[in-house]
């Protein structure tokens, strides 16, 4: 059963990433390959790269990652919960309200305390 | 007794994802490509979700470990110093890894060889679909009160502690 | 229901086992013939797209747009396109090689594998997934790999930058865009996309719930990176973005998947709000359902066009206030109001009855559309207090300096 629709979205992959690959190979066979030190150099608006590409990342950045996990997760447990919805009655409403009024705070407080601004 | 059918196939090909992904975690000494690895690793566990019909699971496998945490995983590696540039593979704690690691496999092993968790033979010979619960099942099994309501509840306790947590590790005194 | 749902496909296997072919391969031929046709789909309107797109943009600025190449110019992008074949692929110095390589084929391949979910007609679709939402939003997520492989790999600061700031917008549209999504998951009860568009035979979700419309609309905006949401690729402050380093065909691999998911995503808001496939006659010509879901889609797009060409790009700073401060919440709010609404009316018995026609749906439409537009007045309201007393801190602020520095004199440097 898996498998069978499954399937499909396999091939879909396989075509697509084949689809790709050949555009590239022909690409490369076509176009002309001649490869000069200031033509493979990091593109810095035409100024001589100053210094290392790889930088550390901004703590910020990591921030809205952990959000993203935590909002993710939570909406993860929600979809299930929406699926069964309508036979669920009203204590399947209290029980998400619940879960997400907890939540709700966990928001609040970091709006609050700042960690939403970007500057 | 394997027969060679689709299904064998994917199995032993997501089998290949997971082993090959994290032999290459373990050895490269660039941090980005034990990402990477590990990606190609998470994508083979998804696909051992669609082999058990439990598609709900793998969609969240490929939105949650894909989508999330392993972007979490490489965003930690690019806030650490020497992010590409590991100069020794071993470091001086790989005793104490390696014994878990060990210990772990010898556990798992027991647990799928004996009956620990008993019965596993009571579902010999039907077929998949008919055992697995169904993304339905989930949701009520969620909001059940002789279920899953507490551990659920709590789950969303767990989240805002992290949250907060996350928020007070990443806050900078200026 | 898998027999069904490729029912054209099957009628060809039918008659290539009537034609005396071996009933295997020719099942394993229809459903080839099927995936293919479902794969070439996108990438020859992809072709069309950029025309309409270029077309579109030129009108807007008042110029004539691409018209030398066939008619109407609508051979440009086929010209573009081998034009970039003979283009230098160039990778840069100290790049990492495979996954420079790598990038823009993912980038390629995540949009197009969304297709595999979307039904076209009541009869075709490419995999009628339980979990096809699920499916769509974590073939989406994969985006953000793609983008931090391409940056990381460029060796280039602006593509790392770039890189970080669009996986920063992606990840936090996804939020609101999720939490829109469950509104016709819960209509529906089901998270098959086939389900939710039959499920909307008798009244579409945008009327139900046009603010989960508009999160879902403005987060996928966000999501494929158009403007306003367009800063990822900033010309005036990192360039190009994540991309920079790319030339050549892998660059047009990622503008071609871009064109693409804008579509693929105005295709969606068209199932999954707008009724997909539903319009006359569809259930006796199953075919139709292909044209009236064209149009929908085209509809979702011609708006799409319209935002990018006439609204200025946000900051990186109002990018994500907008996001956690407003979408966030406010997504929050729709999905309790709307579950509330939808318990009371179903205890109320107004639910629709299982015909789901016009009559039986209309009740608890007109309710939760009361819902929404409530909500939406209460945030209108509260968007316009906020306005005042800011407009009012800032006349005080300037009444303040103007006493400070009388007119005439010279303001302090």
């Amino acid at each position: 059963m898996a498998l069978d629709t499954f399937a499909p979205i396999t091939a879909l992959l396989v075509i697509s990433v084949l689809v790709t690959f050949i555009i590239l190979v022909i690409s490369r066979i076509f176009g002309p390959h001649r490869p000069t030190t200031r033509k493979r150099a990091p593109y810095e608006s035409g100024m001589k790269p100053i210094g290392p590409a790889v930088r550390r990342l901004p703590i910020k950045f990591y921030l809205i990652a952990v959000l993203f996990i935590l909002f993710d997760i939570e909406v993860i447990f929600f979809l299930p919960w929406a699926v069964v919805f309508r036979d669920l009655g009203i204590y399947g409403l209290i029980t998400m309200g619940v879960f997400l009024f907890i939540l709700t705070v966990g928001l609040l407080y970091e709006w609050k305390s700042g960690a939403l601004e970007w500057e | 007794m394997i027969t060679i059918n689709a299904q064998s196939i994917a199995f032993i090909l997501f089998s290949l994802f997971i082993l090959g992904g994290g032999l290459g975690v373990v050895t490269t000494r660039n941090l980005i490509h034990g990402a990477l690895y590990l990606i190609l690793s998470l994508f083979g566990v998804a696909g051992f979700f669609v082999l058990l019909s439990a598609p709900f699971l793998a969609a969240v496998q490929v939105l949650v470990y894909i989508g999330a945490i392993a972007i979490l995983i490489i965003f930690a590696v690019m806030l650490t110093r020497s992010m590409t540039s590991l100069t020794e593979a071993f470091n001086r704690q790989w005793w104490l890894a390696g014994l878990v690691g060990g210990l772990l496999f010898i556990f798992l092993a027991a647990g799928i060889i004996l009956p620990v968790w008993g019965a596993s033979s009571a579902y010999a010979g039907q077929p998949v679909s008919d055992v697995v619960a169904t993304t339905t099942d989930l949701g009520i099994a969620l909001v059940d009160g002789n279920q899953y309501v507490l551990p659920f509840e709590v789950a969303s306790l767990l989240l805002t502690a992290a949250m907060i947590g996350a928020i007070v590790i990443a806050r900078d005194d200026e | 229901m898998e027999q069904q749902c490729r029912d054209l496909i099957n009628t060809l296997a039918a008659c290539m086992v009537a034609g005396g072919t071996d009933p295997n391969l020719a099942n394993l031929l229809s459903a080839l013939l099927g995936v293919v046709l479902v794969a070439t789909l996108p990438l020859v309107t992809v072709i069309l797209l950029i025309w309409v797109e270029r077309k579109f943009a030129a009108r807007i600025q008042d110029r004539l747009g691409p018209n030398r190449v066939g008619p109407f110019g609508l051979l440009q992008s086929v010209a573009d396109a081998l034009k970039m074949l003979t283009k230098e692929d160039i990778t840069p110095a100290g790049a990492d090689r495979f996954i420079f390589n790598l990038a823009p084929i993912i980038a390629f391949a995540v949009v197009v594998l969304i297709w595999a979910v979307i039904p076209f007609t009541p009869l075709h679709v490419g995999s009628d997934l339980s979990v096809g939402i699920l499916y769509f939003v974590g073939v989406g997520s994969i985006g953000a790999v793609k983008v931090m492989v391409a940056g990381w790999s460029s060796n280039n600061k602006y593509a790392l930058l770039g890189a970080f700031r669009t996986i920063a917008q992606l990840v936090s549209y996804e939020v609101p865009m999720i939490l829109a999504l469950l509104i016709p998951v819960m209509m529906a009860g089901s998270m098959s996309m086939q389900d939710i568009t039959r499920a909307q035979g008798g009244m579409w979700y945008i009327f139900a719930s046009p603010l989960a419309f508009l999160i879902f609309f403005i987060s996928n905006l966000a999501e494929t990176g158009r403007a306003p949401f367009d800063l990822i690729e900033a010309e005036s402050e990192l360039v190009a973005g994540y991309n920079i380093e790319y030339s050549g065909f892998k660059f047009g691999m990622f503008m071609a998947g871009e064109f693409m998911h804008v579509f693929t995503v105005a295709v969606l808001t068209a199932v999954l709000f707008l009724g997909g496939w539903w319009g006359p006659g569809v259930e006796q010509i199953p075919a139709l359902g292909f044209v009236y879901l064209g149009l929908k889609t085209m509809a979702v797009y011609f708006a799409m066009l319209l935002i990018r060409n006439t609204v200025p790009r946000f900051r990186i700073d109002q990018v994500m206030n907008f996001n956690w401060k407003f979408m966030v919440p406010l997504s929050i709010v729709v999905v309790l109001v709307q579950a509330f609404l939808m318990r009371i009316t179903t205890s109320l018995g107004l639910a629709p009855n299982e015909a789901g026609d016009f009559v039986s749906n209309l009740p608890q439409t007109i309710v939760l559309l009361l819902g929404n537009l409530a909500i939406i007045a209460v945030v209108l309201n509260m968007i316009r207090n906020r306005g005042r007393q800011q407009r009012l801190a800032d006349e005080a602020a300037a009444a303040h300096s103007d006493l400070a520095h009388p007119a005439g004199a010279p303001a302090g440097d």
